[in-house]
């Protein structure tokens, strides 16, 4: 879980050669990850992309057809759909998992009383997977029984507010799940980052006059910056593969209005038999992912030289 | 591991050979109540055989199931029986040569001479050698009404669509839905299904859905049908639930008139102990055309390397059709039976009417034959854009007759 | 960078302390956190009274009121009545299964990554880090679409099927994040220590048992509990790569919960989603603390 952006960066891997003789042992000891590396992703994402040029339906077949199945992806409407509804979760469940955490955090540094019981009730929905969270929240938003209708108990009878009915707003009624679910581990991580900041600064703003809430937008958040790229990265590869919450909560409904990339290349993978057609669609999805990625890589890992 | 595995079915043979009992592992996505019910036939049946049925249910209907099932025979490791839709979906696995030949099992039963339509047994057949066993047929042309919603409005209950159509005024005007519609593509695609066969009849039907007539599926009858969805989507523009059966429970509590909905709605009604005819009537075809298509579940045995295991599922196969067993089975499951010559006298009126309209022909073959699911599923992502935004007929019929256009 | 050892002395909060009990910024604080502490809970109360009622009065349809009359009776068929197709003994039957699932998943794994995250941070080799880079995007994957590479890869090795297959699937695909956190945690490990046991003449292994084990206790309750979560929670590798008779409790919960059947019976499907849940859910309560201790000192690092 985490972070990457010092990864590569620490001064640890000062003089030792690197020659092939040396350490033998921690070389047989990284063959797993070698093999998982290799075989695994890239074994099985090249079997993808080769298999994602051929006409494959139910079983996968050497036929290639170049660049049809990618074509007739870009005209599908529901790919176009599910890619608008990615981009919108994606920016929202980032600027506000990030916010939320912080801001909780920030709360919960400020030495309140019973810090644990807080923390641990923004943490548990962590530990549920998005299966039953889908459930529970499809529940709370339906609009006959959940929220809707208590609000009108209370008297106030035009209230309105069914997320899942409403194609306009449905990626909204998934967003309050997913930042329920994941906020918490966000939270932690920004809590630790907080606690790991020396109490001078702190003195030495109060010394200078600065606010409370100047002194963490100008002082402290900047100096949090690996905390944040940390949280990023596992926001980020989770919104990629949002999938399960969707089938939960809406199944991609009303109609085709909260579509999402994964379930698109699940769906036609395996209800449509179109093999090629899925293999496609997670072809691009690892594109954006790679295209965003290797950029970060080269300038953690080609900046400085190991060694 | 492949030690292992040898060992376990010596050990296996040994243990068969003492008590001639083998262990037949089956899986398949039947675990509603009525569903669960109707596979307990099936296993008690072979269980009284001497062998043991060792069930691997997975619910989420085929979607969730396929990629398990498709999996485990790809990897080499499948179960011994499994259920799939018969049609298309199967083929590729019969020529990869993975699943079992059943051709002997079928000539012993005389299948061609009982299976009714006939069109069942060809869905299993594939060049002069059949593959599967059907065990039941769903028709999926089936309007639902509720009497209470109809005496509510004070209008007669409707006998085709045209009234239906025609009294949707007056239900709105009492407060209820007209139409209540699950706002999933695959219920969508069944309501489109049944409104072409009802408007543009079953001729243009089989042009587009079997012969893929491009000329047909552009064609003013099938502009006709686009209108006729308009006009339902309005019918159904407050009816905000998402499952089939949440649906159907609208028509039972008298919110809604009528659902478009397969057969097995009335297993809800059954549910809730409502008597057809007095509580709610069914019109098959929509009360138009009275024809049904023939879909429904087949079982399928993938290819196991040991003779004791084939031995067995070519006798389970002969089974699963006996006559006492589809009898059992379909009076369960609310479905009906694959073959012509079985007594169904306590099936009731809404099976006795699908019992006699296949009786008299009346049989369309269902789309998983003719379609790709790949085709399927292009149709359903349509269909759940255009009842659940604004589209018009016309861009409607235009991306449909893309999709046919594409098909193969 | 926040330094190891700084992290692990700062116990304490470190903001701004607050002045009086009921300052308008207390009341600010308290208020924000227990309005949050509302959304945060309101899931897990409507499961619980929704799990305590009978289904009458499920259907008179507030899902927030706490239940007229309490019934065990939806917690007991979730456990030991619930059908599964033909099978009718509910969780119970996948319980164990799921336990024999979990333990050698998540101790090979855990052990694989540790060791990845050490030799990745102590004995760095020509391409390490280009490895490293590809388990990384590897996080990124969606699962599904390996499935059928995975599957040709087992078939091959002839594991598919078998409870060593999914084990090993369990370890792929934890490695890339714990590989991750391990690295960190012990590139955080002032290198002095590592140079005087060089220095000693211990070897991969020895400094490994002997010197970084002991002092990663945090980050091992981290991958644990991380562990424990995905694993017990998975239900797409669980169905895949066993058996009927193996499958894990989630195989059970999507049964139950998935079944169209003419009444959804909402109070056994959250009774049985609160008892999948269960085991993950009492980890976190007991470890909440060695938690984000444990995140402090493998996450942050930077």
């Amino acid at each position: 879980m985490t972070a990457t952006s010092e990864q590569i960066g620490t001064p640890i891997a000062a003089k030792r050669p690197s020659r092939w003789l040396r350490n033998p042992m921690a070389k047989i000891a990284s063959i797993p990850m070698i093999l998982t590396a290799l075989v695994v992703f890239v074994g099985g994402t090249t079997w993808t992309v080769v298999y994602s040029f051929t006409d494959s339906k139910l079983l996968p077949r050497e036929n290639f057809v170049g660049f049809d199945q990618y074509e007739r992806l870009w005209s599908t409407a529901r790919w176009m759909v599910s890619i608008k509804n990615l981009a919108l979760y994606g920016v929202c469940s980032l600027v506000l998992t990030l916010t939320i955490g912080f801001i909780l955090a920030a709360l919960l540094d400020r030495k309140v009383r019973f810090e644990g019981a807080f923390r641990t009730i923004f943490l548990y929905p962590f530990a549920l997977s998005f299966v039953v969270t889908g459930l529970a929240w499809q529940w709370i938003l339906n609009p006959d029984f959940g929220l809707q209708n208590l609000v009108r108990e209370w008297g106030w009878t035009s209230f309105t507010f069914d997320p899942l009915n409403n194609p306009d707003i449905v990626m909204f009624g998934l967003l309050i799940a997913g930042i329920w679910q994941g906020s918490g581990l966000i939270m932690c991580i920004m809590l630790a980052g907080l606690r790991g900041i020396d109490e001078d600064i702190w003195k030495a703003a109060r010394v200078d006059g600065i606010g409370t809430i100047k002194t963490y937008v100008v002082i402290i958040i900047p100096m949090m910056r690996p905390v944040f790229i940390t949280s990023l990265v596992l926001i980020a590869s989770g919104i990629i593969k949002l999938y399960d919450l969707v089938v939960a909560q809406t199944n991609g409904g009303p109609g085709i209005s909260s579509e999402v990339p994964a379930k698109y290349v699940i769906n036609y993978m395996f209800q449509a038999q179109n093999l090629a057609q899925g293999f496609a669609a997670s072809t691009m999805m690892l594109l954006s992912v790679v295209i965003i990625l290797i950029p970060w890589a080269y300038l953690e890992f080609g900046g400085r030289k190991r060694g | 591991m492949k030690l292992m595995n040898k060992l376990l079915t010596a050990t296996a043979i040994v243990s068969a050979s003492a008590a001639s009992a083998v262990e037949l592992e089956v899986t398949h996505w039947w675990t509603s109540g009525g569903e669960a019910a109707a596979v307990s036939k099936f296993a008690e049946a072979w269980n009284a055989t001497g062998n043991t049925w060792l069930d691997g249910a997975i619910a989420g209907s085929g979607g969730t199931a396929r990629p398990i099932i498709i999996s485990r025979i790809l990897g080499g490791d499948p179960m011994a029986a499994t259920q799939l839709n018969h049609g298309r979906q199967a083929e590729e696995l019969i020529e990869a040569g993975l699943l079992l030949d059943l051709t002997d099992v079928a000539e012993a039963g005389g299948w061609k001479d009982i299976v009714n339509p006939p069109a069942l047994l060809d869905a299993c057949t594939l060049d002069g050698k059949i593959f599967c066993v059907p065990v039941n047929i769903h028709s999926a042309q089936w309007l639902w009404l509720s009497h209470a919603a109809y005496e509510t409005a004070g209008v007669d209950v409707p006998t085709n669509w045209g009234e239906f159509v025609a009294s949707a005024p007056q239900l709105e005007e009492a407060g209820l839905v007209p139409l209540a519609m699950g706002q999933q593509g695959w219920q969508q695609n069944i309501a489109f299904g049944d409104i072409t066969l009802a408007v543009a009849g079953v001729d243009a039907w089989r042009a587009v859905s079997v012969d893929r007539d491009i000329e047909v599926a552009a064609g003013p009858e099938y502009a006709k049908v686009f209108e006729e969805m308009v006009v339902a989507r309005d019918m159904a523009k407050n009816s905000n639930v998402q499952d089939w059966n949440m649906a159907t429970n609208m028509v039972i509590t008298g919110q809604a008139g009528g659902q478009i909905m397969g057969d097995w709605a009335q297993g809800e009604f059954q549910v809730a102990e409502q008597v057809a005819g007095v509580d709610y009537t069914c019109l098959p075809g929509l009360g138009v055309n009275e024809i049904l298509d023939t879909g429904g579940d087949a079982f399928y045995f993938p290819v196991i390397d040991d003779p004791e295991i084939e031995a067995a599922q070519k006798e389970l196969a002969a089974l699963l059709i006996s006559p006492e067993v589809q009898v059992a089975f379909n009076l369960a499951k609310g479905s009906l039976p694959v073959r012509g010559d079985i007594d169904m006298s306590a099936a009731n009126d809404c099976m006795q009417k699908g019992l006699n309209i296949l009786a008299n022909g009346g049989v369309l073959p269902s789309g998983d034959m003719s379609l790709t699911p790949d085709t399927q599923t292009q149709i359903e992502d349509l269909m759940a854009e255009f009842w659940s935004g604004d589209m018009s007929a016309e861009d409607g019929q235009a991306r449909y007759v893309s999709i046919i256009e594409q098909a193969e | 960078m926040v330094d190891i050892t700084s992290t692990m002395a700062a116990e304490g909060p470190r903001g701004p302390k607050p002045k009086r009990a009921f300052s308008p910024a207390n009341i600010m604080v308290y208020g924000t956190l227990i309005v949050v502490s509302v959304y945060y809970l309101l899931p897990l109360y409507v499961m619980i009274v929704t799990s305590l009622k009978g289904m009458p009065e499920i259907r008179l349809g507030n899902v927030f009121g706490p239940p007229m009359e309490i019934t065990t009776a939806p917690w007991v068929k979730a456990w030991s009545e619930a059908c599964t197709g033909i099978n009718c003994d509910g969780l119970s039957r996948g319980f164990w299964n799921s336990v024999q699932i979990l333990i050698p998943s998540v101790v090979l794994s855990i052990a694989i990554a540790s060791v990845n995250g050490y030799a990745l941070s102590n004995w760095k080799f020509k391409g390490s880090e280009f490895f490293f880079t590809i388990l990384i995007i590897g996080a990124f994957i969606p699962y599904q679409t390996m499935l059928y590479p995975i599957v040709i890869l087992l078939r091959e090795i002839g594991l598919m099927g078998d409870l060593a297959g999914l084990v090993l699937v369990h370890t792929v695909f934890g490695m890339p994040i714990l590989t991750l956190l391990f690295r960190n945690y012990f590139t955080s490990i002032p290198e002095e220590l590592f140079k005087a046991a060089r220095v000693d003449g211990a070897g991969f292994w020895g400094i490994y048992f002997q010197i970084m084990l002991p002092m990663a206790l945090p980050i091992f309750v981290v991958a644990i509990i991380l562990q424990v979560t995905g694993i017990w929670n998975d239900f797409l590798f669980g169905v895949i790569y066993t058996k009927p008779a193996t499958y894990p409790m989630t195989v059970q919960l999507n049964n139950i919960v998935n079944s169209v059947q003419g009444v959804k019976e909402y109070n056994v499907n959250m009774a049985a989603t609160l008892l999948t849940g269960l085991v993950p859910l009492v980890i976190y309560f007991l470890s909440g603390k060695l938690f984000v201790r444990g995140i402090a000192a493998g996450a942050v690092k930077g």
